[in-house]
């Protein structure tokens, strides 16, 4: 196991080799540059000289191949460099957002487990009856709103019956738990709602499939108490496509949140992907998709090891 | 002779400030109250914290309240230039020399005294900047030969030739002044600190999120600021903008709002909302390609600018926009705009718009141009106000047989593809922060001499007017040229020509008192005056 691990981890780090290498050239490849974007974006009158200047001073007069070599060198010493548009260092950027990020991703999945886990273990249970259509519409209602809608919704609610609408800037929790759970709750159902509907029809399959196994069969014929038939035996057995969604979707909550942030004016990752592409600010979104990119790598990684955990016939060597 | 500089600048300008459709009248005098926390949004993120270097007004509304400026637009009675730092100023008898006296007692918020010698250093960083630091406006500043501190309140500009912007643009509202000793250490210290001598001391800036001044007790001006602080609030997307001033979380957006957002903020707060609009110095523009056929003929050009509905555009856009005026190179209602009797002699400007398409029309098939022709509209996938010009544009020229094909593109490509000439047509913006011929007619320069220029052209007879238009110091002497400049550029060429004008729409609370709007959303921005009510 501890190989498998190891083997793993070190696998890492050509995956994101590769990530980089190709997220540094598409960069190049797209047309317009972060000097163009800043002053024709504003219109503003800058001879050739000044933009020349200006890209000299951002380094992109090198060539790539040089350009790429000392941000993989950077990047071995963990040093990310500094933005190109604000000019200040990335990681203190990433650091500023990362924290909110990662909390809304906490909480919308906790809400989703909280929503899916019961309502799809009840859906199979109650297969085919009207319990089951409700958590199927309900699910599929969840599926079909997109979470940014939802969070508009929300938002004009509590604009036009009580003039409120949750804070505009991020409170940390350790700092004020209030201010912070009143901005980062309603973003948490929107998006918890869409993330809890495809884990509620996930794990209703999964449980269906489980409650046809032999050994629930032999549970309920040892005569054991229906609850422990459900929960010890169907659901842990049903829960490895379940933890499967989970990973997944809490990588892509860390950096795909886009919309949803920009409805709740959240200062996450997402907008700052968004911001950073759209600005052509290579540095930072070359960072980001490393970063985006080893959260998916690490969350697979993750699920992996739980299914062992969570089924003991699976051994990696 | 001195020149004297209240002449110069005295020249009729016209007030151009409108108080319209708002819910609650301003009130005429009310007596200033202290105190308070401004709240306001901002719908851009600066990118450095440099004025000289930057050129979004996301850098400017949370940072202007930092520093002083040399000259500033009197926020009451634009575009009157007054003091902020200087005292008085006066040209020389050639007008090459002007000479600057800086109010004594003025210090920067480490406590330093702010003298003649850091405003030097301010002017020769935007216009000599040393290697390695960016100066957006420098090429603003060509006509100045040096710049000189004989004392420590006296500045000295020494001008290569009269220049007639040259004064105006000393009130650029993005000229900070600078502590010269911070600048010899390092001259891009500036880009990620604040340290001003403005009404405001900086107090927290937090990436992305928001940014926190503080009352500066020792500025220069007695009594000012009202405010014990601001916070500004960066929020990038319109409808939680918007519902941040709905729901009271910021007290207004300076920048400005659609007709939309206005109309649901103001059913919102009801008698608590007030709303100031002023015709914007922002316009946008339709940009022919003039290397490819068939828009290198000018029949077809103008056939093109002919074809628009001028008259129906400001009633229809208005309505979903903030595009509203009918305008040629200037502002209407500026000091240089084209009068009503000369625009509607410009193609395209007229009334009836039956005939203008039948010339369009005869045009179009006198240059060659088949019926049904195609050709491709680029524009900026932003939604107001490009795009619904754009699909307004489509629309007037499908009237006169053609067949266009509307792209928005994310800004990158289409910068890209502006510079690098591959369009037919595009959707271009000019917008200053001063109605300043100097400004606006460079758009209109000979490509290669104006990189704001898209439509690739070369036309030296423009190229010389501009010059002589920006060498006299009297309004009545350009006037003139301006006029003979537009009617070529916009009517006899119709290179590239103004769709319409924007309106500037700025609700907010009625709290919010002591700001003004103005015609541009850059100036006005250090709320030195500005005070909450209760």
């Amino acid at each position: 196991m501890r190989q498998y691990v190891l083997k793993r981890l070190l696998l890492m780090i050509p995956t994101l080799f590769g990530v980089a290498l190709l997220v540094f050239f598409l960069l190049r490849v797209a047309p317009g540059d972060i000097v163009e974007l800043k002053y024709a974006g504003s219109g503003t009158f800058a001879p050739k000289e000044a933009l020349d200047r200006e890209r000299k001073q951002l380094g992109l007069d090198k060539p790539l191949a040089y350009q790429f070599v000392s941000w993989i060198a950077g990047i071995a010493r963990f040093d990310f460099g500094d933005s190109m548009w604000t000019g200040r260092p990335i990681i203190e950027e990433i650091k500023i957002r990362l924290e909110l990020s990662l909390q809304l991703a906490v909480m919308a999945t906790v809400v989703a487990m909280l929503l899916a886990v019961p309502l799809g273990t009840l859906a199979a249970l109650k297969q085919d009856t009207w319990v089951d259509y409700a958590v199927r519409i309900f699910s599929i209602a969840g599926l079909a709103m997109p979470s940014f809608w939802l969070g508009i919704v929300i938002i004009l609610g509590f604009l036009i019956v009580f003039k409120w609408m949750p804070p505009l800037t991020f409170t940390s929790f350790w700092t004020d738990p209030r201010a912070n759970l009143a901005q980062l709750i309603w973003p948490a159902l929107a998006v918890g709602y869409r993330y809890s509907a495809m884990a509620t029809r996930m794990t209703r399959s999964a449980v269906l499939e489980v409650l046809r196994e032999d050994y629930v069969r032999t549970a309920r014929a040892k005569g054991l108490w229906e609850r422990a038939v459900v929960l010890k035996h169907a659901l842990s057995n049903a829960l490895l496509p379940i933890v499967t969604v989970i990973g997944l979707e809490f990588a892509f909550l860390l950096g795909g949140l886009v919309v949803t942030e920009q409805v709740f004016n959240l200062n996450g990752i997402g907008m700052l992907f968004v911001e950073s592409i759209t600005h052509r600010d290579y540095t930072m979104t070359q960072a980001l998709v490393l970063l985006v990119s080893f959260a998916f790598i690490f969350m697979n990684f993750m699920v992996d090891l739980l299914y062992a955990w969570l089924d003991p016939r699976i051994h990696y060597q | 002779m001195v020149i004297s500089i209240k002449a110069i600048m005295s020249r009729g300008f016209i007030l151009s400030l409108l108080a319209i459709g708002a819910p609650a009248v301003l009130p005429a005098a009310e007596a200033p109250r202290p105190g308070g926390e401004l709240v306001f949004a901002v719908g851009e993120i600066p990118p450095s914290f440099d004025g000289h270097r930057e050129t979004t007004f996301g850098m400017l509304h949370p940072i202007a309240p930092h520093y002083s400026t040399l000259l500033r637009f009197d926020p009451q009675n634009y575009p009157k230039i007054v003091g902020d730092v200087a005292e008085t100023w006066s040209f020389s008898r050639d007008g090459l020399t002007l000479t600057v006296k800086i109010r004594k007692g003025i210090k920067f918020h480490d406590g330093t005294p702010l003298t003649a010698h850091d405003v030097k250093a301010t002017y020769d960083k935007i216009i000599f900047p040393p290697e390695g630091v960016a100066s957006a406006r420098k090429a603003l500043y060509s006509m100045v030969d040096k710049v000189e501190a004989p004392d420590d309140l006296t500045v000295v500009f020494k001008l290569k030739h009269i220049a007639a912007s040259f004064l105006a643009n000393l009130a650029s509202p993005w000229n900070f002044i600078y502590s010269a000793e911070r600048l010899k250490k390092d001259p891009r210290w500036y880009e990620k600190n604040v340290m001003g001598s403005g009404p405001f001391i900086f107090v927290e800036h937090v990436a992305g999120s928001h940014w926190v001044g503080k009352k500066n007790p020792a500025y220069f001006m007695p009594g000012r600021p009202y405010l014990d602080g601001f916070r500004a609030i960066f929020i990038r997307d319109t409808a939680p903008r918007v519902a941040a001033v709905r729901s009271g979380q910021a007290v207004v957006e300076f920048r400005g709002f659609n007709p939309a957002a206005r109309d649901d903020i103001v059913k919102t707060l009801g008698n608590k909302a007030v709303v100031q609009e002023s015709p914007w110095a922002c316009n946008i523009l339709v940009t022919l390609n003039n290397e490819k056929k068939p828009f290198s003929d000018a029949r077809v050009r103008r056939a093109l600018t002919l074809a628009i509905d001028r008259n129906e555009a400001s009633k229809a856009l208005a309505q979903i926009s903030v595009m509203k005026y009918i305008g040629g190179v200037f502002r209407p209602g500026s000091e240089f705009a084209t009068p009503p009797a000369e625009l509607i002699k410009l193609p395209g400007f007229g009334k009836d718009i039956n005939a203008a398409r039948n010339e369009a029309k005869r045009l179009l098939k006198e240059a060659g141009v088949p019926e049904g022709f195609s050709f491709v509209l680029k524009n900026r996938n932003v939604k107001e106000p490009y795009e619904v010009s754009g699909v307004y544009l489509v629309d007037q020229w499908r009237k006169i047989g053609l067949n266009v094909t509307h792209t928005p593109l994310e800004g990158g490509p289409y910068f890209n593809d502006l510079r690098q000439g591959n369009f037919d047509a595009g959707v271009d913006f000019d917008c200053e922060f001063m109605d300043e011929p100097d400004l606006y007619l460079l758009k209109y320069l000979s490509s290669e001499a104006s990189p704001v220029n898209y439509a690739r052209y070369k036309d030296a007879t423009l190229d010389e007017l501009y010059e002589r238009q920006s060498r006299m110091l009297d309004v009545k002497d350009r006037l003139p040229l301006i006029r003979q400049m537009e009617r070529r550029a916009i009517g006899e060429q119709a290179y590239q020509f103004p769709l319409l004008w924007w309106q500037r729409i700025v609700p907010h609370s009625s709290r919010l008192k002591g700001w003004k709007i103005g015609p541009s959303h850059y100036v006005n921005q250090d709320l030195r005056d500005v005070w909450l009510a209760p």
